[in-house]
């Protein structure tokens, strides 16, 4: 299976990453490259394998619905790039 | 007064209980040894002298009223992807910023709890992304370690974690915090002729550790000796509610396993480790390390892993996946880099043009293909059903033998920018460790030799999951028989 320019862009679109025109080409190379030496996965006969999940005999802990954070706006918005009266600033995303 | 800072952090905790120096000394010691060769080795991309000074006095006076811990007053170095409470912390990545954690992750919180003082942020490869430390956005980290023809070329530390290892071997800190989603511990520490353990996996609590491939991840240190190494790792692992994946199992005391004798033990040795075109030089070292443990009363078993070359692969399937989910979250908003752009979608892809290096980008279009619509069977699941193989494959030499021993890595450490032009040749650096970390079990890399160019060299123990201690006990009984003693000569100290 092999990636075409087409598909670069797609994915970039999908990934959130800005790629610009002269870069789609050489992606393109390198994804080809990379996924042709995946490929050898195929000679694997995984026929009736279960996906690994942990190494150890293990299940997700379960705890009791309750809060048990919070009350932390400040250090919540500490980082913020922008921020106003206590909430995160953002693009406007509806007219 | 002996140079301080050329102390092994057992030898260092002895000194500091027996009072023949104070943790301000030895702090102090450190801070100007960092001072003088973080100039040349970029092993620290941020210094934290007068925290480490205020750590050491409190250290000072909590020894004087009798309340030591286990790492009372003992100067470490944190991996930059440790969230430090108001230190920053960016995984040497441009996308946080100057991110400033209003909390601390467990490991580093266990380390403080017993005493230990922090001297600064660790160089890494952006987001742990790379084998060479030359992903970093704060730039390259350089090996103390050069080759012996006199061209004086600056050698790559090894990565994710080279700032660890870098600073271990040039005596910059006691021990450090690293961390191994491929071998990002272990072949470090094989470049720079140091110790670094990867635990179990779930052993180390995953909270306040930046994320790149979490059903890898897995934090442990790189230390001077494996002695030290047990030290780090019994403050560093600890069952945590706040890690779902953390185990709570029993945790034995680590140095214990140190002189345990190793006789009757039984070493597998798989012969699918035996890589073509492998230097002459990794072939020597490691039959010496068979021969030494043969010396020691080891039974050594011929064993076959007949799925290690799917490892790398899929591998390369699984981490870029779960890297793509994992670093979603960074979209500009709520921390971190935030680019122009005329609508949302634009912002958060010129965010995140700017934000990632070029091996982040290139390994998150690849988790992005393979799991998008009508790719998720065909790749990730095939590839965790792989993983299954994998373990299945030492799950059965398990049943026969105790451990296994490997060379860590193909080859010694290579010159900066000779691999950055292909992307597969760097990924083939972890072909021994990483199916350590697809299987979840434990390994250490412990310098045992130096090769032609009298560069360090390590050698590997793959333990059976949750059994550290063989994994200690036969590095300890490698490391007493090849008394590895060799430094490299100080070039660095401006």
């Amino acid at each position: 299976m092999s990636v075409t320019n087409q598909d670069v862009k797609k994915v970039a679109r999908l990934a959130r990453i800005a790629l610009p025109e002269d870069q789609v080409e050489p992606m393109t190379d390198e994804l080809n490259n990379i996924l042709n030496w995946i490929e050898q996965l195929g000679e694997v006969d995984v026929e009736g394998v279960e996906p690994m999940t942990s190494v150890v005999e293990t299940s997700l802990p379960m705890r009791e619905d309750v809060v048990t954070d919070g009350g932390i706006q400040d250090k919540v918005l500490a980082n913020a790039p922008k921020s106003e009266d206590g909430f995160f600033v953002v693009p406007k995303v509806v007219e | 007064m002996t140079d301080l800072t050329g102390l092994t952090l057992s030898d260092a905790l002895d000194g500091l209980n027996s009072k023949a120096f104070s943790s301000e000394e030895i702090t102090t010691a450190y801070v100007d040894a960092i001072e003088k060769a973080n100039g040349a080795l970029n092993a620290y991309i941020l210094q934290t002298p007068e925290k480490a000074i205020d750590m050491a006095k409190a250290s000072d006076a909590r020894r004087a009223k009798g309340e030591a811990g286990a790492l009372e007053g003992a100067p470490l170095g944190i991996k930059d992807l440790f969230s430090t409470e108001g230190v920053r912390t960016t995984a040497c990545s441009h996308i946080l910023g100057e991110f400033t954690p209003p909390y601390e992750s467990t490991v580093t919180a266990n380390l403080w709890r017993e005493g230990a003082v922090m001297l600064g942020k660790l160089n890494m490869d952006e987001f742990a992304m790379g084998s060479s430390n030359e992903t970093s956005f704060y730039g390259n980290v350089i090996n103390p370690w050069r080759r012996n023809d006199g061209g004086n070329a600056d050698l790559t530390p090894g990565g994710s974690s080279g700032g660890s290892a870098s600073a271990v071997a040039a005596d910059l800190c006691l021990a450090a915090t690293a961390s191994d989603t491929g071998g990002s511990i272990r072949q470090p520490a094989s470049f720079t002729g140091t110790v670094g353990i990867k635990p179990t996996y779930g052993r180390a609590s995953r909270f306040g550790m930046v994320a790149f491939a979490s059903s890898l991840d897995q934090a442990g240190p790189i230390a001077k000796t494996v002695k030290d190494a047990a030290i780090m790792l019994n403050v560093m692992c600890s069952h945590d509610e706040k890690d779902s994946t953390s185990l709570k199992v029993e945790q034995p005391d680590w140095t214990k396993a140190i002189g345990e004798p190793v006789k009757g033990m039984k070493i597998g040795v798989p012969k699918e480790y035996r890589v073509d075109g492998m230097p002459e030089d990794i072939e020597k070292l490691w039959q010496q390390g068979i021969d030494w443990l043969k010396a020691a009363g080891c039974e050594i078993v011929d064993v076959s892993l007949p799925h290690t070359k799917y490892a790398l692969p899929a591998y390369y399937i699984v981490a870029p996946a779960e890297a793509s989910s994992n670093l979603a979250r960074y979209d500009g908003m709520r921390y971190g880099l935030r680019q122009a752009g005329d609508n949302l979608t634009e912002i958060y892809q010129n965010t995140r043009a700017e934000g990632f290096g070029a091996e982040v980008k290139r390994r998150l279009m690849i988790g992005t293909y393979v799991l998008s619509a009508g790719y998720y069977d065909a790749y990730y699941l095939k590839a965790q059903k792989v993983r299954t193989k994998i373990l299945q494959d030492f799950q059965n030499v398990f049943e026969e033998v105790d451990a296994l021993l490997t060379p860590t890595c193909p080859s010694a450490a290579f010159a900066l920018g000779e691999r950055m032009d292909d992307p597969i040749s760097m990924y083939l650096n972890d072909v021994f460790t990483v199916t350590a970390n697809l299987a979840g079990l434990p390994g250490i890399s412990v310098p045992v030799a130096t090769d032609h160019h009298g560069l360090p060299m390590g050698l590997q123990v793959i333990g059976k999951a949750l059994d550290e201690s063989a994994c200690l006990r036969v590095a300890a009984q490698l490391e007493e028989a090849a008394q590895f003693n060799a430094k490299p000569a100080n070039w660095w100290s401006a």
